[in-house]
């Protein structure tokens, strides 16, 4: 019989942040499409997706495959560290995808999250009240 | 006439300060260019600790930091009159 301790180590879940770069040749509703194709992808795969953001087209610092802007997608969720390798295997494999970068968050990694959050949260209420 | 070995008075430098230890900071977010952008320079290089002052603890995180942007095309890796 293996010791609780034992098994939470196994079963240990990380929390993860993902942001990936769209080509600029999807249109929006293609784009809506990947977006949601990959948070399926991540529930199949028993992630749980803590916070999901859409950064819309950003022009980026230098060209990628010639083009100069991008979609950015934000996905912060918690699984099993196998799991990384097949959703970035997911991902070189789709050309719709220029760039991806997963991030290991340590707990002061979390807490900044949780306050970014909270601080959008904030002004996105102030832009309400101001219309 | 001066003696040559006389000190000269010179005011006293001020004391260079890491400003993360100062401000409390212990996560250096790379999704956010424009804060790291004061600790680049002009073509984009990243800024030595002699100059800035910051420790070593966080002067390893802010690189990495940077270099995350770099790859996510949120800073460029080379550039000129960045400012």
């Amino acid at each position: 019989m293996h010791s609780q301790k034992f098994e939470q180590h196994f079963m240990a879940v990380t929390r993860f942040e993902t942001i990936f770069i769209m080509t600029p040749v999807l249109s929006e509703q293609q784009m809506k499409e990947t977006v949601e194709r990959y948070l399926a992808f991540l529930k199949e795969n028993k992630a749980k997706v803590i916070h999901e953001e859409n950064w819309g087209l950003r022009k980026l610092a230098y060209p990628i495959q010639h083009k100069s802007t991008g979609f950015y997608q934000l996905v912060e969720f918690e699984c099993e560290g196998s799991m990384i390798e097949s959703l970035e295997v997911e991902f070189s494999r789709d050309e719709a995808i220029m760039r991806f970068l997963t991030v290991k968050l340590d707990n002061d990694g979390i807490k900044y999250n949780e306050r970014r959050r909270e601080k959008q949260k904030n002004l996105e209420q102030k832009k309400a009240e101001i219309l | 006439m001066t003696l040559v070995n006389e000190p000269i008075n010179q005011e006293r430098k001020r004391k260079k300060f890491c400003w993360f230890k100062k401000n409390n900071i212990r996560y250096i977010d790379y999704k956010d260019p424009n804060f790291l952008l004061k600790f680049v320079n002009e073509q984009g290089k990243v800024t030595p600790r002699r100059i800035t002052g910051t420790s070593l603890k966080y002067q390893r995180k802010l690189s990495t930091a940077i270099k995350r942007a770099r790859q996510l095309a949120l800073l460029p890796y080379v550039g000129d009159s960045l400012k």
